[in-house]
């Protein structure tokens, strides 16, 4: 029946026609993915260790950490500032349950249920700061979030029982799964790579179900979908603890790729970085988080050393993620993504000049 | 869509379908509402008329629950619903359009359809994406095709004319399986053609179905109600059969007389 092919081909956030039909057959996936998929997959090959690790490797996490800004802002007109909290807290747990370099407080359970722990603890607390922040909008919910963000730092820099306070833990280490070590740069970048992935597309399928589509609708109109007999409260909660899950499966990811979590990480800078991150590649649509992160990682990486290049202290490198922050939002406001459209457009209409004009001739 | 034909008649069957006692909503010191008490019986189809300011739609927004009355109590079908949130009204058999449409712009016609039914039945949250030949889909379906916008499916809301837009907004209040609805203003910027097929949709709908119409245009209203309340200043100030309104001199130096006829 052509009418439920188009039914499920219509529209993604941004509303455009989406090609990308029901039916998951090789024929039905887009170039795009066979080509980026190649790359990924063979990146190893090519790649320096240190591009695997220090780049993809931070580049698949603080995406997927994005992506979980981008599902609540873009669907769900929420903007997060809690999302880098939520992650943090999920790598804390895993530290605390888990083993670590500070034995007197982590008790040292196997991997398996370590990691459902962690991740169920810190999707509960992201749950519950969204059941905080629901009843809010705009601003407002941008100002509990980071409220909330911001003392979860303070919390777990004083806080020696739990979190250890100012030194957090070291030496927290993937477990040896199949004879393989997880830590080494291959290794974790396949397994980062695998989780991204796995997390855009869940967040791709999960926005065409009934699900995502009140999502869509509570944030276009939250009035009127309560008179369609949803509630509307309920709904974005859900929402929460969706997002939440996949920030604390990064978290998670996160604490095993850089060996130690402490309250640095989850301080009121790198919260505000994911935002940074989904606003420069675009947040209306599922990739953008993870094209931000890749441009913020190598800009975080390289640029102390352009900037030394130019005679510039090295130290000052957030300059130049601020200052591409602001080009990017002063020349495209939908990030990246949203010069991907116009690019297109551009080429269409030359494309259509040269076709008359070769018509002509 | 669980519940039969059957069912739903005799749940109908048993209270009116909607009464008010009552309601008074203030607005600071303004009183938007006064001592409103209004019976509706099952099926019954009412057209409430009055000036701009009147109160109608807050009328409609208290029995919605959009927001709820100062004093008095709303009871739905002999449910006091009078604090229920406005979902669990709607998931009652209660449905209303609004009068500037309340659509989802960035989605398409059958996806807006969609959510409709979708709210008034079970897996609100479902996480797996709708099947072809579901039958959420077809109801969808079959409702775009009676307000004729089964052409136009697939069309970003956002795109539709204000004709199809308003199709639409009748649309959304008659998914799933509704037994009471609030239409506000219904007929309001449509062309002729378009007013007939608003009239002739809304005569069609099945019988245990009542509605309320705030309606303007006098020919739409008085053509598709079989009782009129006319309200002023708040308050209600008048209740009959149509006939019985057209000729009151009362209301013609009232309202008719206003220009609106």
């Amino acid at each position: 029946m052509a009418s439920t092919d188009q039914l499920t081909s219509r529209v993604d956030a941004s509303g455009k026609p989406h090609k990308r039909a029901e039916l998951y057959g090789p024929a039905n996936i887009p170039w795009v993915y066979w080509v980026l998929g190649f790359i990924l997959l063979l990146m190893p090959v090519v790649a320096s260790n240190f591009v695997l690790f220090q780049i993809f490797g931070w580049a698949f996490i603080l995406g997927m950490v994005a992506l979980s800004l981008m599902f609540l802002g873009g669907y769900g007109g929420m903007v997060s500032l809690v999302q880098m909290s939520v992650a943090g807290l999920a790598a804390y747990m895993v530290a605390v349950f888990g083993h670590s370099g500070v034995v007197q407080i982590s008790l040292g359970w196997p991997w398996w249920l370590t990691v459902p722990v962690a991740l169920a603890i810190a999707t509960l607390f992201g749950t519950i700061t969204g059941a905080l922040a629901v009843r809010t909008a705009g601003i407002y919910t941008i100002m509990i979030t980071l409220a909330i963000a911001t003392a979860f730092f303070y919390f777990v820099r004083q806080n020696y029982g739990v979190f250890n306070g100012f030194n957090g833990f070291n030496q927290v280490l993937p477990p040896q799964l199949f004879g393989v070590d997880w830590r080494q740069p291959v290794p974790i970048y396949y397994l980062t790579l695998f989780f991204a992935t796995l997390a855009y597309f869940v967040v791709i399928y999960v926005a065409r179900t009934p699900f995502g589509l009140a999502l869509q609708g509570v944030r276009d109109n939250p009035r009127r979908m309560a008179a369609l007999g949803f509630n509307v409260t309920a709904h974005r909660i859900a929402a929460y603890a969706f997002a939440s899950f996949i920030a604390a499966v990064a978290g998670v990811l996160l604490v095993w790729l850089n060996a130690q979590i402490s309250p640095g990480t989850v301080a009121v800078g790198p919260a505000i970085d994911i935002l940074v991150i989904a606003v420069i590649g675009g947040i209306r649509h599922p990739i953008g988080p993870f094209i931000g992160a890749l441009i913020f990682v190598v800009l975080r990486t390289f640029a102390l050393d352009v900037l030394v290049l130019v005679g510039i202290p090295g130290e000052r490198f957030q300059l130049l993620v601020g200052l591409a922050f602001l080009a990017i939002v002063f020349w495209s406001p939908d990030g990246i993504l949203g010069l991907w459209p116009r690019f297109r457009d551009r080429m269409r209409a030359a494309s259509s000049l040269t076709a008359e004009r070769d018509r002509r001739l | 869509m669980a519940v039969s034909v059957a069912q739903r008649l005799s749940a109908a069957g048993t209270a009116n379908a909607l009464e008010l006692r009552g309601v008074t909503r203030m607005f600071g010191a303004l009183a938007a509402l006064t001592d409103v008490s209004l019976t509706v019986r099952p099926g019954e189809r009412r057209a409430v008329l009055g000036s701009n300011g009147a109160g109608k739609t807050t009328l409609f927004n208290c029995i919605t629950g959009d927001f709820l009355p100062t004093l008095g109590t709303i009871r739905l079908f002999g449910e006091d619903v009078t604090e229920f949130p406005a979902y669990e009204r709607i998931r009652r058999g209660l449905r209303r359009t609004y009068q500037i449409s309340l659509l989802f712009t960035g989605l398409s016609v059958l996806d807006n359809i969609y959510l409709a039914c979708r709210g008034v039945s079970r897996g609100r949250f479902s996480l797996i994406r709708p099947r072809r030949n579901e039958a959420l889909m077809h109801s969808a379906e079959q409702l775009a095709t009676a307000v004729h916008l089964i052409d136009v499916r697939d069309t970003k809301v956002a795109e539709l004319s204000y004709g199809q837009q308003r199709q639409l907004e009748i649309a959304l209040a008659l998914a799933g399986a509704p037994r009471f609805i609030l239409f506000d203003e219904p007929a309001a910027g449509l062309s002729p053609t378009e007013r007939r097929e608003l009239i002739e949709i809304l005569t069609n709908l099945p019988a245990h179905i009542g509605y309320i119409i705030i309606e303007h245009d006098m020919d739409v209203a008085l053509r598709v109600s079989e009782s009129v309340t006319m309200m002023h200043n708040g308050r209600i100030f008048k209740e009959g059969r149509p006939s019985e309104i057209e000729s009151d001199p009362e209301v013609q130096e009232l309202y008719l007389g206003g220009g609106h006829g």
